[in-house]
């Protein structure tokens, strides 16, 4: 028995409705953020920060946005990208015009730009549900980034449509650093990352998962579906606009509107199906397993083949990995990731048991 | 106005190139519910091989069959490793199986044939030439024919054969379609490989026409607004979505697109269908669904 769920009673309301009812969950979860906050910086190296840890938390929290949205309240979207670009493109743009705004209040206004034009690319789920609605989020995955290219104001007139990270200074501390740049990233996303275990777990969340089973029975038990719908995408396309700042400006430095392209979209849709449909925990599984799997078939291949193997056929081998696992996952364990990791943690709580 | 005529009969044209694409996903979503994403890296995948069986010195017809059995024997595959698996699933988690099948198949086709692109002769010039004063291209038009005899023998099979009879009875109802004794798995191999032809079709038309490479299995997202505008179900709504599509295209390219700064033709397609869905959600020649709580 690794942990009891033995002898924990809730005595209060507030107890039983806590989001980390066990005691168990409660001491872990408050190590790792101690370890992510203190003990990571310590130990951690520049290359750490900057090629793994800081794009995996990005992904993560894009991850998360989508989720909401496709996982949660069942509105499937291609277009995750594009609300990453209008919240890179936005925290970018207040930051120019409004001289010595905070950055921090740029991302948020980058995030609620995102999700003010997600609430506008999700009316047509208001009459359409399904496959049609890949088309109307398609259509803000290709008009967005056109925008930004062939609009010079966007990008203030660069040449090449890009975009430069602002100094990144919160109340005279300098983040520039990896490991700024990293705990930054950290604060934000374990923030926003607490906010959506309330969100999912509320009435919001309940009323997403009623109209993602079915809506129209949903509609009849009295949930207004255009507020939820609509809620649904708004919130969704803020933590895609949020995450796309941070991608801009904590992970990449400079970036251009064709770093946000559909394939960027696939990327975030294949974290959340491999991590897990519906659960929180599996954004953060899936991101770290796209991150990491890449690097580990680089290394792999290096230390077998040395450097013999074409990296064309590499990254051909990646996209038949990525495809067979994806295809791999949806039949033997829809809920992805998420749900291994929960079995994983029924078995140590009987271990060495077998139940 | 002999312009205006111009660039519409180029835009007719060049929607039936989409609509030939969008064939395939008919087919598919008609027999078993599938929305395929996969039909552009079936489409690529087509192309690919053929061109390099045709390189490799085969003489064109037995290329094609060569290259008909390889599809015939990926729709196999397909049946096997994933629709069987999956069936009864809910529709979303089957696209997502298609999305990573489509990874799958584009990886495999760059990985067996390499990435460069191909040249493709399919002896067609693509020569315009005048008629009535306007003018029109040789290949276009021969594309139109190729997606005429398609339609019809299509429709031929879907309503003068047995096979198409099981078709269409799956399609209303899978549960009546078993009871009655219709084998699902082998429509399901039928209808894939029906589609891996038309991709193979199209793969030729457009790899004639851009080169066999890459971005072909991009054609597949075109394909998606014409499905959206035409239905998911019918065939002549593909032809008829495709038309509409290729002619507003190039009409607003050649009309809106100086005003705006031109390249809308990137989206111009997707918009149209997401304001065309807010009018008729289930397209023009759409079922139209009727839910029961």
């Amino acid at each position: 028995m690794l942990f009891s769920q033995a002898g924990q009673f809730s005595t209060h309301y507030g107890q039983d409705r806590r989001v980390f009812r066990l005691k168990a969950d409660r001491w872990s979860v408050g190590t790792l953020l101690v370890f992510a906050f203190v003990g990571v910086p310590l130990l951690g190296n520049d290359y750490w920060f900057s090629a793994i840890l800081i794009p995996f938390l990005v992904l993560s929290l894009a991850g998360l946005g989508l989720n909401l949205l496709t996982g949660y309240a069942g509105q499937l979207s291609l277009g995750a990208a594009a609300f990453m670009a209008v919240g890179a493109f936005a925290a970018y743009n207040f930051q120019l015009r409004i001289p010595g705004i905070p950055v921090l209040l740029s991302f948020v206004l980058g995030g609620v730009t995102a999700g003010l034009l997600g609430i506008f690319f999700g009316l047509p789920s208001l009459r359409i549900k399904g496959f049609y609605l890949i088309v109307s989020t398609l259509a803000a995955q290709f008009l967005i980034p056109w925008v930004f290219t062939k609009f010079g104001w966007f990008s203030n007139y660069n040449t090449s449509g890009v975009i430069t990270a602002p100094k990144l200074e919160i109340l005279g501390i300098d983040f520039d650093s990896p490991v700024g740049r990293y705990l930054l990233t950290l604060a934000i996303v374990v923030t926003l990352t607490l906010f959506a275990l309330n969100l999912v777990r509320g009435s919001v969340g309940r009323n997403w998962m009623a109209v993602r089973d079915m809506d129209t029975a949903a509609a009849v038990i009295g949930i207004p579906l255009t507020r939820t719908k609509l809620l649904a995408f708004a919130i969704s396309s803020f933590y895609l606009g949020i995450a796309g700042a941070l991608w801009a400006f904590t992970y990449l430095g400079t970036v251009e509107p064709h770093g946000f392209d559909l394939s960027r979209s696939f990327q975030v849709l294949f974290i959340i199906i491999l991590g897990g449909l519906g659960s929180i925990l599996g954004n953060f599984l899936g991101a770290a397993f796209i991150v990491l799997l890449p690097i580990l078939m680089t290394n792999l291949s290096d230390f077998f083949f040395g450097s013999s193997i074409d990296p064309g056929h590499l990254e051909n081998l990646r996209k038949i990995l990525f495809g067979a696992l994806t295809v791999l996952f949806l039949v033997k364990e829809p809920e992805g990731l998420a749900r291994l990791w929960h079995r994983m943690r029924e078995r140590a709580g009987v271990w060495p048991l077998r139940y | 106005m002999e312009f205006f005529i111009e660039v519409l009969t180029g835009g007719l044209l060049a929607g039936v190139m989409y609509s030939l694409v969008a064939i395939g996903f008919v087919l598919i979503y008609k027999a078993s519910g599938i929305f395929n994403f996969a039909q552009g890296a079936m489409v690529l995948f087509a192309a690919l091989t053929f061109v390099s069986l045709q390189e490799l010195g085969l003489p064109f017809w037995i290329a094609l069959l060569a290259t008909l059995a390889i599809m015939i024997l990926l729709a196999l595959g397909v049946e096997r490793t994933v629709l069987r698996p999956l069936v009864n699933r809910s529709p979303i988690i089957l696209f997502m199986a298609t999305l990573g099948l489509s990874y799958i198949i584009e990886g495999l086709a760059q990985l067996l044939w390499g990435a460069q692109v191909h040249g493709l002769d399919l002896g067609i010039a693509d020569e315009p030439f005048i008629v009535g004063g306007i003018f029109l291209s040789q290949f276009d038009l021969f594309a139109a024919a190729i997606a005429a005899v398609l339609v019809v023998s299509l429709s031929l099979l879907f309503n003068k054969t047995r096979l198409g009879l099981s078709l269409r009875a799956v399609a209303d109802d899978p549960l009546a379609a078993l009871s009655v004794g219709i084998r699902l798995q082998q429509i399901w191999v039928a209808v894939w490989a029906a589609a891996g032809f038309v991709s193979l079709v199209a793969g030729l038309l457009w790899g004639a026409r851009l080169g066999v490479q890459f971005s072909l299995s991009l054609v597949v997202l075109k394909a998606l607004p014409v499905l959206i505008i035409g239905g998911f179900s019918s065939i002549a709504g593909a032809i008829v979505g495709g038309l509409i599509v290729g002619a507003t295209e190039k009409l607003a390219e050649v009309y809106v697109g100086p005003l705006i700064g031109g390249g809308i033709e990137n989206w111009f397609p997707y918009l149209l269908a997401t304001l065309f869905l807010l009018v008729r959600p289930a397209g023009l020649f759409g079922e139209r669904a009727i839910e029961r709580v």
